[in-house]
């Protein structure tokens, strides 16, 4: 049914660091390999050596640029930086690509509340795709079904892995550890904590949509001028309050290091 | 809700575990093997190996995509004779004997002439095996692609502390409370890079990025010094002298692991100006405090003097290193006001950067307690830790300046005592090892024979001058001119040259260029257009004028079609390759590792290893320990090779499970199964090192001892930190007229201004030789990056990473799109010196205002890796390769100028002068237009991989 | 939004098949009267056609059955139901003309409600949509509503109705004409509503929840080339492009058919006939224009994660 559990037991989702992604598109690349051959049909590929290759993708890495108000932007140290940022299905409690489905094909699960589209029942009429507003749904080209992530369903039951395995496969490639998977509907689990500690927000709030996933943003950056408390003076190395008469005395010394 | 069955995938599939090579860091890999549909097994899914000590589980989106590298259509099928003309892409397929009948029937007449064959390797992981090979031929024409990668980097790190960052050393990622990065995108060592960034960021430490560019790592740094290329040195040097200024150099470290008490002789004019004053054994002297005598370095108990001028013997007159550093970086040239301008960066950051490096390194101190004994047989009861840690990569390397600059780095990091101590810089086993323990280079034969195998291996360290391979004329012994007056001390050889040279015939002719795994037709040449030029020039007699090529490739790249023999390598699936601690292993700061490729699944096309194609070549050829005395051939293939060849007794390129009976780590007898243990263990072997010996290894008495052990070398070899190298003012006294070997005339002033024994700074090249104007002409800089979900060229023909980087903008600074009008999606010509190419841009604004850049090797040739014509890689990517020269702007003496650090001969990538102009409407095609060359296998429009799999 | 030739046809075609029954259920023409039968065979196939069309787009039409299942979420759903249903009434009423020269006003009735509601559904499931702000109007519905009923009617009397110069024509072209200046006058509203929409509450600030950094915008795509989303979702069309085909859609839809009717009720019968043929034809494509633009010029939050006004903008 495309009515959305009043509740799900369970609210699994991932976590996914701003602060700490570098844009390696590692993840990207193990959901494409996992999932072309797991859950639903392939993920295919069009016109895969030609003028214009396009591909069902379930999670992909965008780049943005974001220069601050009024601040210097360009050239050395300033202010203008780069975020990438990684975007899969959020797994939104109040899914609208659940309800508009007219098959029943998409649903959301009581359980876990993971949002899943059930490929024999699509026909691929893409209006729920047009419904999410992140962009989380790829029509699959060849098979005319709707593709999102699975959130790796398919691994994270799967007793036939190990247990230590059975994470989504963006999380457990991720080099940098930017992902993070669990329940989010635990307030003690460790995603939890991290969401709480780390302010982590949801997308487009505005859309009343109630993601799941979380983004933690990027961490405050201190300056590093701010420690040049040391005053700047011209260095004679000859003079006895200089530079070679502290060395001298911090070899005598016996315990001679740096200078505190 | 619902009743939806979801049905598990069930388990993944049959896994083989081996090591990756979608790129050259080595992860460990599980790869899935499981039926399709017509029972023939494939590869099902490829993920990372959680036991292995690169990657720990993680995998890249290269790794991830190795299952369309390992199914792409440009995979070669058979060994192939051109049958067109070079370029074209026309080629007939041949059977392996008449391959290896024609190599060896163009070989064979070589041997009486060995010079006559140029055998250059690319990216690969058999150096040791490739190098052996050249020098059993008799060729001294041999270097792997570090010439053009980072030789500077490499080389500075081996020359002052014995170790480089490369592969083989790393940050103490659990430990370093702030981490320096100076010109890193991506790097060799990319997953750990990756998993240490994401530890560096859960522990709160401070990351700093020094880059004109601010993507990838930089995104997510701390700070971003977005830089000025090519000014590293003086931001460093200015580090310096902050730490001078405020005192913060840890004397105590100095005197125990550098020769900064070191006396150098002070006596302009001679022949012994700036070299070390030594006693009758040729030991280093330094002044003891307490006796007030000139002692050997190495005596016991003296308080070395780091600041008196002393009067020595004779009255010659001598310094301290230190005293020297002090002298040279106090100057208020290096005040960071004064760098301030060049560098564009200021002087504030530039100081609250030195007071914060200060800050970690002496009030953050850390210890482990874990007692341990230095060389010296003095006892510690911990190890004291700076935790600052430095990496730095092409960036600071690949400029003319860039041997000074990675020296001036490896200097910091010995100036704050960080180098391997807890939360510093560590070196991976088996570094360190100091230049003096490296060989020396050999482009000669024993007794001066005229051929037969060389005396020793080609690549080496250099003493000095004496260590030169020239002729009796002083001209190169070698095709690239390494270790010659134009690059003396180039450790890695000038591979970037090889082409130029043997088409000019300077320093002499040669037969047949035989190369392996480098895409020399496009993107790793500079001057791509005018390389295919040469390949593809004739002589008068309407010859080619290199006559001959062979190549192996395993997939069909531009260089293929520019070759004469082809013959076709095997995917890293499929073959044997041995990651050896005689080449570039795998190791940890913790742990001695190496690792083996296996065949995980055969090939079904008619292609072989490269790696056994030469074992049996050599064979053919009757190469001196690859045949046996009856004239068979020694080794059945590669894998007999790895298991059984042995450099010395008990050293073989596999350290784990030697020994009859396989419990001997390093050193030992082969052991017959050793390939089987190594894929019983994930394809890798680990030996920890003792807890006492994990850190100071330089001066570590236990780590000396375990790496005599384990064959690194025969005896112990502590390291001396070089922070001032004898071996450059060598070479520079050379440039002033002393000793017996002497530059040409035309090199004297450019050795004198570049080969300091201190680290200084000098501007890069192109933009000094392009003289006053290059700030109205060329004023920008340009450069590439690497995109971490491609390889270099090879990422392309994969299905699913081309997707993301299809075709490669020029990225320019917001400022300068405003003053050229330039906007999202424009065309544009940008020019330099040699050449101009026709791009298309997108604004940025995070980016050094004097830069553009762009990702490195997405432009491809029409046709080339089986891509349809109108690829948007061709036809909307470029290479800013047409715009480097490999040689500099002549000078008017007829001598053609290598665009090279002049010490390393590091090409000089990041050199590059730019100007840009909007183009004018229509024609949105990027420029120059190289004509194609053959698709030479159709490919499907569409790809369903995993299809039979799914429910 | 890419505007799907599919989901175009299907939305012009049947809002005035329904337009068209709906004039029929509601009495008018004689049922024994052989054009009335054609009417409804029109409105039937009008119907028929766009929702045939209307299955081209989907990836999967032989499931496409499914879509009755879940009335209770989905317009699409609701839609589909409807549609099906619909065609109960109208099958009879047609049959009834068709075979028997006889008609029935409550079922009629029923039919004509059912028509609209099923118009309305359709116009629902764009309406619903919170990521195309543009289309999340009541104006939307309202739209919909009108131009079946305006095309719906001018087929009616143009193909099917009394000959022009007589009085009940002359009423039919009144009537048309007020439908006409009501329907431009909505699409006014809905043209202003829409033109102020732009990303609705959402931004790429929003989007990326980056906005406290400062302004956002997009570096470089996930991948180089286009995908499913941005050609589905990320469509735009040039301004001038947009202004020539409002433009043309305004006179083809509006100024066109009006001034057409007008003339036919001052010519001759025979001249004024074939005028509201060519008003009803000229009314029709206009519509299909508006119905092109109406997709083509909204914007869907996803446009945000693909650079949002700064990158979407085509070259001109
Ligand atoms: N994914 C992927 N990984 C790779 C490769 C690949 O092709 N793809 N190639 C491998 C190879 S062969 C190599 S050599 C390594 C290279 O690894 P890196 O050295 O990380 O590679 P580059 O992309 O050359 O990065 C150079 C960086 O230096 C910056 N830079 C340029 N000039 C200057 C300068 O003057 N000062 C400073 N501070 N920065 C500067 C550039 O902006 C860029 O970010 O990567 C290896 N790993
Ligand atoms: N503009 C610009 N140019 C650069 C650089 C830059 O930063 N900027 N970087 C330079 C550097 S550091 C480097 S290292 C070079 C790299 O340049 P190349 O070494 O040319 O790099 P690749 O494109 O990786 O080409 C290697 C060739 O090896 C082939 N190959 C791949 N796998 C196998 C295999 O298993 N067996 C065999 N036999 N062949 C195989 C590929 O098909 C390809 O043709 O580029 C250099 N060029
Ligand atoms: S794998 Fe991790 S670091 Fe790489 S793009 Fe994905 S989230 Fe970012
Ligand atoms: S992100 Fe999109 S596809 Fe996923 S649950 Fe939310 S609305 Fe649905
Ligand atoms: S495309 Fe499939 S899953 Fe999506 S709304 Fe249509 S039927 Fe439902
Ligand atoms: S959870 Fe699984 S399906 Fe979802 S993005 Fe990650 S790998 Fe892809
Ligand atoms: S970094 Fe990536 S491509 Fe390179 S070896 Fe590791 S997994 Fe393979
Ligand atoms: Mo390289």
């Amino acid at each position: 049914m495309t009515q959305l559990p009043t509740t799900t037991d369970k609210k699994l989702g991932l976590v996914i660091d701003l602060d700490t992604c570098v844009g390696c598109h590692a993840c990207v690349i193990s959901c494409k390999e996992w999932n072309t051959a797991g859950y639903g049909t392939a993920l295919s590929d069009q016109d895969p050596y030609g003028a214009e290759p396009s591909g069902s993708f379930l999670n992909r890495i965008h780049t943005f640029e974001i220069v601050p108000d009024g601040g210097e932007v360009i050239g050395s140290a300033g202010e203008a930086r780069v975020v990438h940022f990684p975007k899969s299905c959020l797994h939104c409690e109040d899914a609208p690509c659940v309800t508009v489905c007219p098959t029943g094909a998409s649903y959301k699960r009581a359980a876990d509340g993971i949002v899943l589209v059930d490929e024999d029942m699509c026909i691929g009429c893409g209006l729920c795709a047009w419904s999410c507003a992140y962009g989380a749904r790829e029509m699959d080209l060849a098979e005319g079904v709707m593709k999102k992530c699975t959130l790796c369903v398919d691994r994270i039951y799967n007793e036939d892995l190990e247990e230590i395995d059975r994470v989504p496969s963006c999380v457990r490639t991720c080099p940098a550890g930017a992902r993070h998977y669990g329940d989010l509907g635990d307030p003690s689990s460790d995603v939890s904590v991290l969401v709480r500690e780390r302010g982590g927000f949801d997308l487009m709030p505005e859309q009343g949509n109630k993601p799941v996933n979380k983004y933690l943003p990027p961490r405050e950056r201190s300056a590093l001028g701010s420690a040049a408390s040391v005053p700047a003076v011209q260095e004679d190395t000859s003079d006895a309050t200089g530079l070679l008469a502290w060395i001298d005395r911090a070899l005598s010394g016996g315990s001679a290091k740096g200078a505190s | 809700m619902g009743n939806h069955d979801v049905q598990l995938s069930g388990p993944v599939g049959e896994k083989h575990q081996t090591t990756c090579y979608m790129c050259a860091c080595r992860c460990g890999i599980n790869v899935y093997l499981r039926p399709d549909a017509n029972g023939d097994k494939k590869v099902r899914y490829i993920e990372g190996n959680r036991d292995h000590p690169i990657n720990k589980g993680v995998l890249c989106a290269k790794g991830s995509a190795g299952i369309m590298q390992h199914y792409s259509p440009a995979r070669l099928k058979a060994p192939m004779k051109r049958v067109g003309p070079r370029g074209s892409g026309a080629f007939k397929e041949i059977s392996w004997e008449e391959a290896l009948q024609t190599a060896v029937d163009w070989l064979e007449p070589l041997k009486a002439d060995p010079k006559r064959l140029a055998f250059f390797t690319g990216r690969d992981q058999s150096q040791s095996l490739t190098s052996w090979w050249a020098q059993q031929f008799g060729t001294p024409n041999y270097a792997a692609h570090g010439g053009f990668c980072s030789v500077n980097m490499a080389a500075a790190g081996i020359y002052t502390i014995g170790g480089a960052f490369w592969e083989f050393g790393s940050p103490d990622w659990d430990r370093t409370k702030l981490f320096l990065m100076f010109g890193v995108a991506e790097d060799h060592d990319s997953n750990p890079l990756k998993i240490g960034i994401g530890k560096l960021k859960n522990s709160g430490g401070r990351f700093v990025s020094v880059n004109p560019v601010r993507t990838g790592y930089s995104a997510v740094a701390d700070n971003w010094l977005g830089i000025k290329p090519g000014t590293d040195g003086l931001l460093i040097l200015s580090l310096i002298h902050e730490l001078f200024r405020t005192r913060k150099i840890d004397i105590d470290y100095l005197v125990r692991y550098s020769n900064a008490p070191f006396l150098v002789i002070d006596a302009p004019g001679t022949a012994q100006h700036g070299l070390f004053a030594r006693d009758k054994n040729g030991v280093e002297l330094v002044w003891d405090s307490k006796t007030k005598k000139a002692v050997p370095h190495t005596k016991k108990g003296i308080v070395p003097n780091l600041t008196q001028e002393v009067k020595l013997a004779r009255g010659v007159k001598a310094k301290p290193v230190l005293r020297l550093m002090a002298d040279m970086y106090s100057d208020a040239a290096y005040s960071p006001e004064s760098i301030a301008p060049q560098t564009g960066i200021d002087a504030d950051t530039i100081r609250g950067l030195a007071a914060e490096i200060a800050r970690v390194a002496f009030e953050e101190e850390i210890t482990i307690e874990q007692p341990w004994t230095d060389m010296k047989g003095e006892r510690h009861e911990r190890f004291i830790g700076r935790p600052v840690s430095m990496h730095a990569m092409r960036g600071i390397s690949a400029h003319s300046n860039g041997f000074q600059t990675c020296r001036a780095l490896h200097v910091l990091q010995v100036l704050i005592g960080s180098v391997d101590c807890p939360g510093g810089f560590r070196y991976k086993p088996p570094y360190p090892k100091p230049f003096t323990a490296h060989p020396k280079p050999h482009a000669y034969r024993p007794d001066g024979a005229e051929n037969g195998p060389l005396a020793g291996p080609h690549l080496g360290y250099p003493h000095g001058p004496q260590d030169l391979q020239l002729d009796k004329n002083g001209e190169p012994l070698r095709i690239d001119k390494a270790y010659s007056w134009d690059a003396p001390m180039s450790a890695h050889g000038l591979m970037h040259m090889v082409i130029a040279n043997a088409h000019a015939g300077d320093p002499f002719k040669i037969d047949t260029l035989f190369m392996y795994m480098a895409n020399m037709a496009w993107n790793s040449s500079m001057n791509t257009r005018g390389t295919i030029e040469m390949l593809t020039d004739k002589d008068e007699s309407g010859d080619y004028k290199i006559p001959r090529i062979i190549y192996s490739d395993a997939y069909d790249s531009e260089m293929v079609s520019y070759a004469d023999l082809i013959l076709p390598d095997t995917t890293y699936l499929e073959r044997h390759d041995c990651i050896s601690l005689l080449d570039r292993p795998i190791s940890e700061p913790e742990a001695m590792c190496d690792a083996i490729r296996w065949p995980v699944v055969e090939p079904e096309r008619d292609v072989r290893g490269f790696q056994s194609v030469i074992l049996d070549l050599g064979a053919r050829l009757g190469l001196p320990g690859m045949v046996n005395e009856d004239g068979s051939a020694k080794y059945a293939d590669y894998a007999d090779y790895m298991v059984n060849h042995q450099r010395k007794p008990g050293i073989g390129p596999l350290a784990g499970w030697r020994g009859e009976k396989g419990d001997k780590a390093g050193r030992g007898e082969p052991n017959p199964d050793q390939l089987k243990r190594y894929k019983e263990n994930g394809s890798f072997s680990i030996t920890h090192l003792p807890d006492e010996a994990l850190f100071f290894k330089h001066a570590n008495s236990a780590y000396q001892d375990f790496a005599v052990s384990m064959g690194f070398f025969d005896a112990p070899q502590p390291v001396t930190f070089q922070l001032y190298s004898e071996v450059l003012q060598k070479f520079r006294l050379a440039a002033q007229g002393y000793g017996e070997a002497q530059p040409p005339e035309r090199l004297r002033q450019r050795m004198e201004e570049c080969f300091g024994p201190l680290p200084h700074w000098y501007a890069p090249f192109e933009g000094s030789e392009l003289g006053e104007q290059v700030d109205s002409d060329f004023p920008y800089h340009a450069l590439t990056q690497r995109p971490m979900a491609m390889y270099h060229s090879w990422g392309s023909q994969n299905a699913w990473l081309r997707q993301i980087h299809t075709k490669n903008p020029l990225y320019v600074p917001r400022s300068i799109c405003d003053e050229k009008g330039l906007q999202e999606g424009d065309w544009a010509w940008v020019s330099s010196y040699h050449g101009k190419i026709k791009v298309q841009i997108a604004p940025m604004d995070a980016v050094n205002d004097h830069t553009m850049w762009t990702w490195n090797a997405i432009g491809k040739r029409r046709g080339a890796w089986t891509l349809d014509k109108d690829a948007p890689e061709a036809t909307k990517g470029f290479l800013l390769n047409h715009l480097i020269n490999e040689l500099l702007p002549p000078k008017g003496d007829d001598h053609r100028w290598a665009n090279s650090d002049p010490i390393t001969g590091q090409a000089a990538w990041y050199d590059l002068r730019v100007n840009i102009e909007k183009a004018d409407a229509g024609g949105d095609v990027s420029e120059p237009v190289i004509d194609a060359q053959k698709k030479s296998q159709a490919t499907p429009d569409q790809l369903r991989y995993g299809l039979g799999w799914t429910q | 939004m890419h505007p799907a030739l599919s989901v175009i046809a299907f939305t012009v075609l049947s809002g005035a098949g329904y337009g068209l029954a709906l004039v029929l259920a509601l009495g008018h023409g004689n049922p024994a009267h052989l054009p009335t039968k054609f009417a409804w065979v029109t409105a039937l196939v009008l119907i028929a056609v766009g929702l045939m069309s209307s299955t081209l787009h989907l990836g999967n039409p032989q499931r496409a059955w499914r879509a009755f299942s879940q009335w209770k979420t989905s317009w699409l759903s609701r839609e589909g139901c409807m549609a099906v249903a619909t065609f109960v009434p109208l099958t009879i009423l047609a049959a009834m003309s068709i075979l028997g020269d006889t008609f029935n006003l409550l079922l009629g009735y029923i039919g004509g409600i059912m028509c609209m509601i099923t118009v309305y559904c359709t116009a629902m499931i764009y309406a619903s949509l919170r990521t195309v702000p543009q289309w999340h109007t009541r104006w939307t519905p309202a739209v919909y509503l009108l131009f079946a009923l305006t095309s719906g009617t001018m087929l009616y009397f143009a193909f099917f109705g009394r000959e022009a110069g007589s009085d009940s024509n002359r009423i039919w072209v009144w009537l048309t004409l007020v439908f006409l200046v009501v329907t431009w006058a909505v699409k006014f509203m809905w043209l202003r509503h829409a033109s102020a929409a732009g990303y609705g509450a959402s931004s790429m600030e929003s989007a990326t929840g980056l906005g406290n950094l400062g302004r956002v915008r997009l570096l470089e795509r996930p991948h180089a080339m286009e995908n499913y989303l941005t050609r589905e979702m990320a469509f735009r069309i040039a301004r001038k492009h947009r202004e020539r085909l409002s433009l043309i859609g305004a006179m083809l839809g509006a100024v066109l058919p009006f001034v057409l009717l007008v003339i036919s009720l001052m010519v001759a019968p025979a001249l004024g006939g074939f005028l509201q043929v060519v008003a009803t034809i000229s009314l029709l494509a206009g519509l299909f224009v508006e119905r092109w633009l109406f997709f083509a010029t909204a914007k869907h939050a996803v446009g945000l994660y693909y650079g949002g006004e700064e990158k979407l903008v085509p070259a001109e």
